[in-house]
């Protein structure tokens, strides 16, 4: 009733191309983004920004690249811990060993490194596939975490091993309070989303999507692999980059090699998977499932009343969490994008099915 | 050249091992097409079992002789690892029947999840030991070749020792039983398998379980070496690079593919690690895996990848 597109009529191109063609879409994400930009930056608590907020949208940052690179051009990657943490510490060197760096230049910087980093250990992807890349991914995980530990000079020779970040400010206003924050991580993400969605319409996203669904017939009609592919990794590196770049500067503050481990990149696969492959939107889904469902089932047992020592009750979160992400794989499979636009296809023909 | 020996046949000595793991891997992938990520769960599972049940055993029936205890619960772990199996198939696997392979993938990892999580609930979060006799005292061998001969622990020769006969047993019985026949046509092709009236879950059923067994074995001998403690599931990722270096479906592929990672592992260690300032193990199986594959990108034994149209 409410949403029907009956009576809306497309008479450009560039109608018929926009990213919302539905006014009640349009009028939906406008109010999204009015509350995301406007309202809970004057009203949320500290704690929410702090636990759900920040780390909501840095980690969907993340996925929403890593989503670029498996969800469609269907290239597994175990490894994006490891671009994370090339972002967090190329951003962190260019932020502490050179002067009066504008903090938004060190952010992309880092991508930038993570880019050229992610090409390179995008180049055997030409040869090997499927489940052989996604182990061979796992070389630059296993090298990334070893590199920032060892050698010195990435940690700018912190003697303990971990680097903190001096306060951050953005043209002068000094970035330190948690809105604040969470105002920049807002930023970073809805621009990229934006780009994002552009770049996945466009004809390189086309190109990406064919490599993904049979990259012997795409090779056939005359899309190249090399290109293909490496702009994929590229593209998918640089988000990931940016997104530890933010991690570590903004949501930890000062860090370790152990926060980019071999966890964080299944967490964001997870994501990835559980949100859907191949949607945008589905990135955002899957991160938020992902961080709320912790932080749920840790406070399950204090609202039942139930006396459990805190190691059973890490326990019992594993087998939980486990389990969830089976029973969610066998409902649906294709993710929880699946069910949006299930539920926009019902919503269009309610309250009359026929 | 002694102590050039001695690496090389500590570096053997751990790839045994580490085929051991991959084993269990490529069992699976060969017969149902899973990447099985909850191999490195299912070996601290079945370790977690053994060694509590090799103590509790004993104390609820009352006997004293170690062997004893350590035969049942040995058979107490293999019935544990079956019902393991036969759950994972019936809850997760048989619904998941022609999904992406990244989402089988995943799921395996929930499992993994489930496992680490439900292991430690049930059998307790500290380290325990497993005692099973492995001699302990190291020995030279070739002391007739060499000055000083070459240091040998006997611990893991033993170790390799078991390996060989598994993996000897385990293809006797692929090649001799009707089962084994039943589970390489399984491998060869499902549908076909099914065709003629091969029973595709009870195989798999099968297959798991036997999975389940080599996982157990590996987490005896790991646990002895190392105690039984949750980084044992952690082992598995050591036996990644040698389940793609050697072929995803190739068990003889296992088996080469963990000497040659161990002995590059070891001997990178010695030779390379001071120049890059040490540690370098972890990341080196991987490149070494990664540079094999470039070559040959189905890995050393595995089938040839045909792509068509």
């Amino acid at each position: 009733m409410l949403y029907r597109e009956n009576g809306q009529f497309k008479s450009s191109y560039r109608a018929d191309q926009q990213i919302f063609p539905i006014l009640q879409d349009r009028i939906a994400i406008a109010a999204l983004l009015a509350i995301a930009f406007v309202v809970l930056p004057l009203s949320a608590p500290e704690y929410l920004f702090r636990a759900i907020l920040i780390p909501f949208l840095i980690l969907s940052l993340a996925a929403l690249g890593l989503n670029i690179l498996v969800g469609y051009c269907g290239q597994i990657s175990l490894g994006t811990g490891a671009f994370m943490a090339v972002g967090a510490y190329a951003a962190y060197n260019f932020q502490v060993r050179i002067e009066g760096m504008p903090l938004i230049l060190s952010l992309l910087l880092g991508g930038a490194c993570a880019t050229a980093v992610g090409v390179l250990f995008g180049i055997p992807s030409l040869r090997i596939k499927g489940l052989y890349l996604a182990v061979a991914t796992l070389a630059a995980q296993f090298f990334a975490d070893w590199a920032f530990l060892r050698v010195p000079w990435f940690t700018h020779d912190s003697s303990s091993g971990s680097v903190s970040v001096p306060s951050l400010s953005l043209f002068g206003l000094s970035i330190d309070s948690p809105a604040r924050k969470y105002l920049l991580c807002l930023c970073f993400v809805s621009v990229f989303a934006l780009l994002a969605k552009n770049l996945v319409r466009s004809s390189i996203g086309r190109e990406w999507m064919a490599m993904r669904d049979m990259d012997v017939a795409a090779a056939v009609i005359g899309i190249r692999p090399v290109y293909a592919k490496l702009t994929a990794f590229a593209v998918s590196s640089f988000i990931v980059g940016v997104a530890g770049a933010l991690w570590g500067f903004v949501h930890l503050g000062a860090w370790e090699p152990a926060a980019f481990s071999i966890d964080r990149s299944f967490q964001l696969l997870f994501m990835v998977i559980i949100g859907g492959l191949g949607s945008i939107m589905g990135s955002f889904f899957g991160a938020a499932f992902i961080i709320l469902l912790p932080l749920l089932l840790s406070q399950l047992p204090a609202w039942f009343g139930l006396p459990i020592s805190t190691a059973l009750a890490s326990h019992l979160e594993f087998m939980i969490f486990g389990a969830l992400i089976v029973f969610f794989l066998i409902v649906e499979p294709h993710g929880l994008a699946r069910l949006w636009s299930t539920g926009k296809e019902k919503l269009r023909l309610w309250p009359f099915p026929h | 050249m002694g102590f050039f020996l001695e690496t090389l046949f500590g570096g053997l000595m751990v790839g045994m091992l580490y085929s051991l793991i991959a084993l269990g891997f490529v069992l699976i992938y060969k017969a149902s097409g899973v990447f099985n990520f909850a191999q490195g769960a299912m070996v601290l599972f079945a370790a977690l079992a053994m060694a509590r049940f090799s103590t509790w055993f004993p104390q609820w029936l009352g006997f004293e002789s170690k062997l004893l205890a350590n035969l049942l619960a040995f058979g107490g772990a293999v019935i544990v690892m079956v019902a393991v199996a036969w759950l994972i198939e019936r809850l997760c696997l048989s619904r998941l029947v022609n999904q992406d392979g990244i989402t089988l993938l995943m799921a395996t990892l929930g499992i993994a999840y489930f496992l680490d999580g439900l292991g430690q609930t049930l059998f307790g979060n500290d380290i325990y030991k497993i005692d099973v006799g492995m001699p302990k005292d190291p020995i030279f061998l070739f002391e007739t070749v060499f000055q000083g001969g070459v240091l040998v622990n006997q611990e893991d020769l033993a170790a390799a020792l078991i390996a060989a006969v598994l993996v000897a047993l385990l293809a006797l019985f692929f090649q001799k039983t009707g089962t084994g026949r039943a589970l390489r046509a399984v491998a060869d092709d499902h549908q076909a398998a099914q065709s003629i009236g091969i029973p595709l879950s009870r195989i798999w059923v099968i297959v798991w379980s036997v999975a389940g067994v080599v996982a157990l074995v590996a987490g005896i001998i790991w646990g002895s070496k190392l105690g039984v403690q949750f980084s044992l599931s952690l082992v598995a990722l050591k036996a990644l690079p040698v389940v793609i270096l050697g072929g995803l479906t190739s068990i003889p592929g296992a088996i080469i593919g963990g000497l040659i990672i161990g002995v590059g592992e070891k001997l990178s260690e010695i030779y390379l690690g001071p120049l890059m300032g040490g540690g370098i193990e972890i990341w080196f199986a991987y490149v070494l895996a990664l540079l094999f594959l470039l070559v040959r990108p189905q890995g050393l034994f595995g089938e040839k990848i045909i792509d068509r149209v």
